[in-house]
């Protein structure tokens, strides 16, 4: 029996180390996979957004290039925007140009909605239109905006555009229209399938790293790193409306 | 004789007030073709932009929903403050404001980006926003003048007329605070974001209704061939002068207040100095000819003749200007001064940031503005052709003294 035993005990130890090694190599592939989609799986269609998020966006202006303009042709690109800069044309994204009187100081930094956590522009709009999600993104609903243009009144970093005539070849995962208002989206539609807005992206691919969107209350996020390690500042911090976007440098 | 039951009413002049009609109504198609068109076309035909996002059709607007609560106001001196004088002018004071309101409002609707959408608006409110209280606003103030007008005029409810006329003098200051903080509540442009909006546009209403008043009321009296009586014109021309005299104290403190603020300097400039159009509308429009050529109008000595054009007619008509070009220059003044956005900078991007923003109206805008005073108009014929909307208090007087001439 035992000279018998004693290859079938050879070949079972094998297949048991086999099994062993192969559990442990799918366990090691799986695992992360399955922990990943627990920690941060991107949101089901049917699943609201979530208020143990705030989606926000830091600018590092000494970062941001003089002339450089990818932040905005990728927004154009994204959003279906024409990219023309008639007064009547939307622009979701800009480059501001500013230089201090007294210095001469010159700085170059791009501008768009700041997805305040006190939007004028939701407080105004009769309808309801304008509204922020729980996730902290102010975006406009198509089906209830009247174009009233009140909101772009309201608007302290005149980030809204009105849409002044019929569009055509839209990117479908934007819908836009006639006679209603729109703004920077954060690219929601990117966001919601945790990718991160196109702006940012072309910033990051270009190597110019300007930009760094991510979650404010996760205080392990990159941008809240970046928030913690360097002072930074809203644009009209006077009026408190606790904005999204931080800039550096200024 | 056949002169006696001929005050607007009954089968006389017909000829004359369809004239009246087919004018006021060219202006309404008029306003209608330029609807349609932008409809269709988009804002694209328009000369406002990202920059300029309240124009022209606004201004009319405005003006005309302010003005409808002034004219409330003689209303309210007969049935709130007990002036007979006044109480007799009620009918007519609630009739004009409710036209005005028509035409203001039907201007602010057909110059939306989505009017189609006008259900949207009467069905999803958002109360923290001023804009959704003026639509309830605006509503109620049909509402409530609508049945003032009939406890005026019936005599049946004769008696409800003071306390209704009470609750409908209340509304009409909410109205006025509601339309003034549009513009009070705005934090982000230099040019609004001041608590004085609300009072100073009640003030401002005082005499834009008084005025647009004065001149129905003048017109429907020569129309008819009676004369005004001295007393009674006296009394309105002294209580118009009262509120420009206001409208200009309110003016003079407005910015008063921003030239102490030295983050308001550069608006104040604006506005004062260097604003270019804007600079000239508001001295030349607002203060000359809206504010001290009326008040010498009004108080200069002169012979009655003279007195009956100047109180009358010219006095007024020149408020109503100055009015306009005060809206012009709050609304569009108020925005075509850049944001300040990073204070001690200079700022340029291409979207317009830190110049002044262009503005020049179209026709459609114009087209836009002038329908809602031509929806005005008409509605006022009509209402003076089909009821008895004529003051009555020296009527008699004056019927008894025609038929012994």
């Amino acid at each position: 029996m035992n000279e018998h035993d004693k290859p079938n005990s050879v070949e079972a130890q094998a297949r048991r180390d086999f099994l062993k090694t192969g559990a442990l190599v799918a366990g090691a592939t799986l695992a992360p996979g399955v922990l990943f989609y627990g920690v941060a799986h991107s949101r089901a269609p049917e699943e609201a957004a979530s208020s143990d998020k705030r989606f926000g966006l830091l600018i590092d202006t000494t970062k941001c290039g003089d002339g450089c303009n990818d932040c905005v042709s990728a927004c154009n690109t994204e959003n279906g925007l024409t990219g023309e800069t008639g007064p009547q044309d939307s622009q979701w994204i800009r480059k501001v140009d500013i230089k201090d009187l007294r210095t001469g100081y010159v700085q170059s930094l791009p501008m768009m909605c700041q997805h305040c956590e006190n939007p004028p522009c939701v407080d105004v709009c009769p309808t309801g239109a304008s509204m922020k999600r729980a996730d902290g993104i102010v975006l406009v609903d198509r089906h209830t905006c009247i174009g009233c243009r009140y909101c772009m009144m309201a608007c302290p970093y005149k980030a809204r555009s009105f849409v002044h005539e019929p569009l055509t070849d839209q990117n479908p995962e934007v819908p836009r229209g006639k006679g209603c208002v729109e703004s920077c989206t954060f690219c929601v539609q990117r966001v919601d399938r945790d990718e991160q807005p196109a702006c940012v992206e072309a910033c990051n691919t270009q190597g110019h790293n300007a930009m760094i969107f991510g979650d404010l209350k996760d205080p392990e996020s990159a941008l809240n790193k970046a928030l913690k390690a360097a002072s930074s500042i809203e644009v009209r911090a006077d009026l408190a409306l606790n904005t999204g976007v931080r800039y550096q440098g200024i | 004789m056949a002169q006696e039951h001929c005050t607007n009413q009954g089968e006389c002049r017909t000829g004359q007030f369809t004239a009246l009609l087919a004018l006021g109504g060219l202006v309404i198609l008029g306003a209608l073709y330029a609807f349609f068109t932008l409809e269709h076309h988009g804002h694209v035909l328009t000369g406002m932009n990202n920059q300029i996002v309240w124009g022209l059709p606004h201004v009319f607007a405005v003006f005309l929903i302010v003005a409808a609560s002034g004219a409330l106001n003689v209303a309210s001196i007969g049935s709130v403050f007990g002036k007979d004088v006044y109480k007799k002018r009620a009918p007519l004071s609630g009739m004009l404001a409710l036209a005005l309101l028509a035409g203001g409002l039907a201007v602010l609707v057909l110059d939306l980006g989505r009017p189609d959408r006008l259900i949207v608006a009467m069905t999803h409110y958002n109360f923290q926003s001023i804009f959704a209280w003026n639509m309830i606003f605006y509503n109620g103030f049909f509402a409530i003048v609508g049945l003032y007008l009939i406890t005026l005029m019936d005599r049946k409810l004769k008696a409800w007329s003071k306390p209704v006329g009470y609750m409908a003098f209340f509304w009409r200051l909410g109205l006025t605070t509601a339309t003034g903080s549009i513009f009070g509540f705005l934090v982000a442009r230099a040019g609004y974001n001041s608590a004085l909006m609300a009072p100073m546009f009640i003030i401002m209403s005082f005499a834009y209704g008084l005025a647009i008043f004065m001149v129905v009321q003048s017109a429907m009296y020569t129309w008819n061939g009676l004369v005004l009586d001295e007393g009674v014109r006296r009394r309105m021309k002294n209580l118009l002068a009262i509120f420009v005299g206001a409208s200009l104290y309110f003016t003079v403190v407005f910015h008063l207040t921003n030239l102490y603020f030295a983050k308001q300097w550069d608006f104040e400039r604006f506005i004062l100095l260097d604003g270019g159009i804007y600079t000239q509308v508001f001295w030349i429009g607002q203060v000359l000819l809206g504010g001290i050529v009326p008040l010498i109008l009004l108080f200069m000595p002169r012979t009655k003749d003279a007195q009956k054009i100047c109180f009358c007619f010219l006095a007024p008509l020149l408020v109503i200007l100055g009015g306009l070009a005060q809206m012009y220059v709050t609304i569009i003044g108020g925005q075509a001064f850049p944001m300040q956005m990073f204070p001690g900078h200079e700022v340029t991007s291409t979207f317009f940031d830190g110049v002044v923003a262009q503005y020049s109206p179209t026709m459609y805008e114009w087209l836009l503005g002038m329908g809602g005073v031509g929806i005005t108009f008409v509605l006022t014929v009509v209402a003076v052709r089909a009821f008895k909307f004529m003051p009555q208090d020296d009527f008699h007087v004056l019927q008894m003294r025609r038929s012994t001439d």
